[in-house]
């Protein structure tokens, strides 16, 4: 788990000559003689060392000897130079004796209890005890001992009789995240990891330390003692949580799954995911879906067989006659989504289709169509890396892409990046960032962009938060030409770079292609076997443009599928929608509020049980395979398919082969795009002394759908404060630890006030976190002005 | 051969810590001069003094002071090693006590010729009195002029600052010192970078020892030469030997190295109650034991490490033969356990499972194959932990069985305190004398 992968090799060209083990080599300079010697096939043992860490030579288990230097020496933390010799356990008697020295030492005060212990069976302390402990002991006298667990947080425990303080914990907290909550306390044998009291180990990361602990002094209340690693079964994933992209190991024994953990990714997650990804997946069995229900004459919801179901959605599709709309979520795989795409047009004949289930405007569609739809040159990961200057818009690492922001906080530490942020405050990730911030008020970004100096090959990261914005994409695009910086959209769900790619838009079809254009969408009738007028010509309504048609008798029948009404730009009008339409269909993994409006709600599968692939903000493909298979349950693809035969329409997409097939024959549109968005900023009106503008964005870890049922991983949450700046407080009569509420014509949040520097006239709260839904609540988005009072108990 | 008062001349004088008293016998006449010189110029005297490191290493001070980087842009620092812990050890305390203007002094010379407009000499937490005293001289220093902006119109800047730590023996260790003031948790840092390059604050630092820094302004006021004809080839110059433990007068012996602990135990009047020495320890209890047939050794460094051991920190302890060598180790590495930091497996396991066998020892139910068990325990810290401090746990025990095995085999049949009451050894007890 701790080996080093090729692709990490240093990028220095200069080679140097050295013998390890009698075996000449050459190597990058600059190559540590650990690495080295793995590369020739021999594994010096190790447990402080880790590739992505910055060598301590703690442990000691690493020892080597070297010719001419009379001690042994840590291979972890030294270079091989031009003729170096150096000889590891497999030839040296000194360095075998002195790694033997050095496991005696480790396991005299450890406690030997790996029957029950988590990482027994995959536990480098276990494997290299193998090989270089003795069988019996000679320790005699009474171990150190410690009371265990140790809380950490909710979710991360610490057994201190089972550490070897070989900090790989700690250095991670520091030099990865950035969040030092846990240190080493005491010395000697007494040391031991631990946090300050009330500072709970609360990073978005901590899960990965578990995974790098090399022994089991660290595991996770969710996954402690619930599984042997030999009864699991470990499949290569991708995450469903965000569009990062991560590659994961999805560990499950009987169908279940038990826990899952970072891939190593070097071109994406490198070796790290966050806590969501690893730890937020009890929904997977939570209110999961998973017979056909359908409405019956009473208009009670009964439980349904397939063929039935499926015949009662096709029937009422058809009594629509094209007055038929498809929502759509943003976490479905770039096939599901295309599937959908493919169905509103042939099935269903509309272009009604929008899979933005969040604040989303025209202006944010021309954007995506022009820009960043079928763009295969989009910024990377590594470009973020070796990047000197990058502009965040309306975008918040840390909380919304954990990645990117992982890989900026490692950019910046080798100290060649520099990081502008276009936000309110400086927040505490863009702290670890040592981000500059351009304090902004939500609707002045594009203003404020236009203003700064931007040096040239900047790198632009917009956030999805920029649709609220009207004309912030259409200056931030106008930015980057002129200053020819690359610019990139980052969505926050997983699906939503594959459902723009799909054409999962009134305007797009699949590939980038705008439907207005003829060839476009001939191109696509060819590959869908019907004629070029099956396509309508004229885009379709948008998300919003949908909702109001619905409420306006407009539109008979709409397919709802992927998403939660609760995330919806305005659930409320969702809601008159549902009402409004004779007849609806729900498709979903999981039970929610919107299933027991559906005439016919269809379960389908979840990530774990179908093969699909995610394209993560970079553009890149993350395909995964099934991981689950005895389940039966369906794609969406599979279920749009059977209701298209009971329409009678020759429809494939079967199998996700057929999907994976058509997508590739549909290939890359060479034509034009979209035309680039040329929008107005909205000045932002005089208001009253009583009056502020809301800015809010999504905390990585909070109220969302997905992280239902883990109640380990909600303790780690961040608590719901709203943030002041000082004189706006005071001009309200404010001041820290006060109630503030906010209020709007719909409702109210009240949270607890913290005073921060911050740009006046702006409330920041957060935007689905525990005591504020800002969608449930006020139904209102980024930008808005709401009005502040002080808030009652 | 005959002592060499050189820091200790004046320590007799009332009031030998003021700054007037020091000034009375040339003080700060030697910073002066410095500052005439050319920085290069200082370093050269020193260097060619011969001058060795005080604190235990014995490294050349002026080619350490040479390793720094000149013209690099970065601010330089000197600290200064004033964190004297070491079992046994009491020289530099007694040093600043009585006469911490040649420190200060010392330390404006040092900086001056290693481009340092900052020094810090960090003091060990546990000795107020002393740290009161160097405070105050450095005060003193400051209301003259010798320190501070343009030091007597040369338009050299120093500014001295005087740190406590707070009761870690490893913050002797000068990587772990570093840290410590830069206000972290004191763990030795891995090398390379050294100090001289990254050091304090990641910038070229210098660390000596308090001793060393105050033979300087001795040697830029008389000379190299002078120095140099104290001393031998190797081991030149005078040296504060702080003799402790069985003797009639422990003290602070001020005399040329060279010197043979024969002479040094006359100075100190001899064993105590007349009573046979057992063993002795040159410099701390990190260098190896020696027996009465060393006694005429030389005190220099190559002389002792030909016997096996090392001159160290210079303050010979003295045992007599009451005392027990097994409870002795035993203490020594009960202190070692206590101050490993915890940072390398080999010491901080090691000292765990080294003091728990002694302790059966100690008790007299040790086991006779568990001597060389705690034998290989020693083998396997040696030469393999982090930083010195491991390999100065290893030390005292192989040291103890070169010469005392029978004593260990003693103690796994019979209590320590019944062959040797320890009544009968504490320094002031008149019980049982022989």
């Amino acid at each position: 788990m701790t080996l080093t992968s090729d692709n990490k090799a240093t990028n220095t060209q200069e080679l140097i000559t050295a013998t390890i083990d009698g075996i000449q080599m050459q190597v990058p300079k600059g190559t540590l003689i650990i690495r080295a010697a793995e590369k020739m096939g021999t594994f010096v043992p190790r447990f402080c060392d880790h590739p992505s860490l910055a060598p301590v030579a703690a442990c000691r288990m690493c020892l080597v000897e070297i010719e001419g230097m009379p001690k042994p020496q840590p291979s972890c933390a030294i270079p091989l130079t031009e003729g170096m010799v150096v000889k590891t356990q497999m030839t040296s008697k000194v360095a075998e004796d002195a790694q033997a020295g050095v496991m005696e030492f480790l396991l005299i005060n450890h406690p030997l209890d790996c029957p029950v212990c988590d990482k027994g069976g995959e536990c480098p302390l276990q494997n290299q005890a193998m090989t270089a402990g003795r069988t019996e002991s000679r320790f005699e006298i009474e171990k150190r001992t410690f009371p265990k667990p140790l809380e950490l947080s909710t979710e991360i425990l610490l057994d201190r009789e089972r550490c070897v303080e070989c900090a790989r914990c700690t250095r991670f907290s520091e030099e990865i995240a950035g969040d030092p909550f846990i240190e080493l306390l005491e010395r000697g044998a007494k040391q031991q990891v631990g946090i300050a009291t009330d500072e709970p180990f609360n990073s978005y990361f901590s899960g990965n330390t578990v995974q790098i602990c090399p022994v089991g002094a660290l595991t996770s209340s969710a996954y402690r003692f619930r599984s042997r690693p030999f009864d699991l079964v470990s499949v290569k994933t991708t995450c469903e949580h965000c569009a990062a992209g991560c590659s994961l190991r999805t560990d499950y024994r009987r169908e279940t799954v038990m826990r899952r953990l970072a891939w190593e990714d070097p071109e994406v997650n490198e070796d790290w995911n966050c806590d969501k990804g690893r730890f937020a997946f009890g929904y997977l069995k939570t209110n999961r879906l998973t017979q056909p229900k359908v409405r019956n004459l009473d208009g009670n919801q009964i439980d349904a067989l397939w063929p039935d179901a499926v015949d009662i959605a096709a029937a009422g599709l058809a009594n629509a006659q094209g007055k038929v709309a498809v929502l759509l979520g943003g976490r479905l795989t770039l096939e599901d989504a295309y599937a959908y795409s493919k169905f509103a047009r042939v099935a269903l004949g509309t272009n009604n289709i929008d899979f933005r289930n969040r604040d989303h405007s025209e202006e944010e569609q021309q954007f995506l169509g022009s820009a960043v739809a079928g763009n295969h040159n989009s910024v990377t990961y590594k470009e973020l890396e070796n990047a000197q200057n990058v502009i965040l818009v309306s975008f918040e690492p840390e909380e919304e892409s954990p990645i990117i922001f992982l890989r900026l906080r490692k950019a910046m530490q080798k100290g060649n990046l520099k990081v502008t942020a276009i936000a309110p405050y400086l927040s505490k990730g863009l702290e670890k960032l040592n981000a500059e911030v351009v304090a902004t008020k939500p609707g002045e970004e594009g203003k404020v962009l236009s203003g700064i100096d931007i040096v040239e090959n900047s790198i632009i990261l917009i956030g999805e938060r920029a649709a609220a914005i009207p004309g912030l994409l259409s200056v931030a695009l106008e930015v980057s030409n002129k200053t020819q910086s690359k610019i990139s959209w980052i969505p926050r769900r997983a699906g939503e770079r594959g459902a723009l790619e799909a054409g999962a838009l009134p305007a797009l079809l699949p590939g980038a292609r705008p439907v207005a254009d003829a060839s476009a969408r001939s191109e696509v009738a060819k590959v869908w076997g019907v004629s070029n007028s099956k396509i309508p010509s004229e885009p379709g309504l948008d998300h919003s443009q949908i909702i109001k048609a619905a409420i306006n008798g407009e539109l008979k029948a709409l397919i709802i599928a992927g998403l939660d009404v609760l995330d919806a730009p305005d659930p409320k009008l969702f809601s008159e929608a549902i009402n409004a339409v004779d007849f609806v269909i729900t498709i979903g993994v999981q039970e929610n509020s919107l299933t027991r409006y559906a005439n016919v709600s269809l379960p389908v599968a979840p990530v774990t049980e179908k093969s699909g692939t995610f394209i993560n903000w970079e553009g890149r493909p993350r395909p995964f395979g099934k991981a689950i298979g005895s389940t039966n349950a369906l794609t969406d693809a599979r279920v749009l398919s059977m209701i298209a035969e009971s329409m009678d329409l020759d429809f494939g997409l079967q199998i996700i082969e057929d999907l994976r097939m058509e997508l590739s024959e549909l290939g890359i549109w060479n034509g034009s795009k979209l035309e680039k968005p040329q929008f107005e900023s909205k000045e932002i009106v005089d208001f009253k002394n009583d009056n502020v503008i809301l800015s809010t964005w999504h905390q990585l870890l909070d109220e969302g759908a997905m992280q239902v049922g883990e109640e380990h991983l909600a303790g780690t949450q961040k608590s719901s404060v709203a943030y002041l700046s000082e004189e706006t407080a005071k001009q309200n009569n404010l001041t820290t630890g006060d109630l503030v509420t906010v209020l709007n014509t719909r409702g109210s949040i009240t949270l607890p006030l913290e005073i921060i520097e911050m740009v006046n006239k702006v409330i920041w709260i957060p935007f689905n976190s525990k005591d504020s839904k800002v969608k449930q609540s006020l139904g209102a988005k980024e930008g808005d002005i709401m009005l502040i009072e002080k808030g009652k108990v | 051969m005959g002592l060499t008062p050189v820091l200790t001349a004046h320590w007799d004088e009332p009031k030998s810590f003021d700054i007037e008293n020091y000034q009375k016998h040339a003080g700060y006449v030697a910073l002066t001069n410095s500052l005439k010189m050319t920085p290069d110029e200082v370093i050269g005297v020193v260097k060619d003094s011969g001058l060795r490191g005080r604190g235990g290493a014995g490294f050349p001070t002026g080619l350490k002071w040479s390793f720094v980087p000149q013209n690099d842009g970065k601010p330089h620092y000197l600290v200064v090693n004033a964190d004297e812990s070491e079992p046994g050890a009491c020289k530099d305390i007694p040093l600043m006590l009585a006469n911490p203007h040649s420190l200060v002094e010392g330390v404006a010379i040092a900086a001056y010729a290693i481009r340092a407009n900052h020094a810090f000499i960090y003091i060990r937490g546990e000795v107020p009195h002393a740290i009161r005293r160097v405070m105050n001289a450095v005060e003193q220093a400051y209301a003259q002029g010798l320190l501070g902006k343009n030091i007597k119109n040369s338009g050299f800047d120093l500014d001295v600052v005087v740190h406590t730590g707070a009761g870690a023996y490893i913050c002797g260790e000068e990587t772990a010192l570093l840290d410590s003031l830069e206000g972290r948790r004191g763990q030795p840092r891995l090398k390379p970078p050294f100090p001289a390059v990254a050091g304090l604050y990641a910038s070229p630092t210098v660390v000596n020892n308090a001793e060393t820094l105050a033979s300087v302004p001795s040697i830029i006021l008389n000379g190299a030469d002078w120095f140099k004809s104290m001393g031998t080839e190797k081991s030149p110059g005078f040296k504060l030997f702080a003799v402790s433990g069985h003797v009639k007068r422990p003290g602070i012996y001020e005399a040329a190295l060279g010197t043979p602990m024969s002479e040094l135990l006359d100075y100190a009047g001899g064993m105590k109650q007349g009573r046979d020495l057992k063993f002795w320890i040159p410099g701390g209890s990190s260098v190896p034991m020696l027996t009465p047939e060393h006694i005429d050794i030389p005190m220099t460094y190559e002389d002792l490490a030909a016997a096996g051991t090392m001159l160290g920190t210079g303050t010979p302890m003295m045992f007599d033969k009451t005392t027990s060598v097994v409870k002795a180790v035993s203490r020594w590495l009960e202190f070692y356990k206590h101050e490993s930091c915890g940072k390398c497996t080999p010491c901080r396991e090691g000292t765990y499972w080294i003091t728990g066998v002694l302790e059966k020892f100690e008790h007299g139910v040790g086991k006779e194959h568990e001597l060389e068990l705690i034998n290989d325990i020693c083998g396997q810290i040696a030469g393999r932990s982090f930083c010195a401090l491991g390999d100065a746990a290893a030390t005292p025990f192989p040291g103890a069985m070169k010469y005392f095995a029978s004593e260990f085999e003693e103690a796994t049949r019979k209590p320590v305190d019944v062959s040797f009451p320890p009544e009968r050894t504490k320094i002031f007890s008149t019980v049982g004398v022989m």
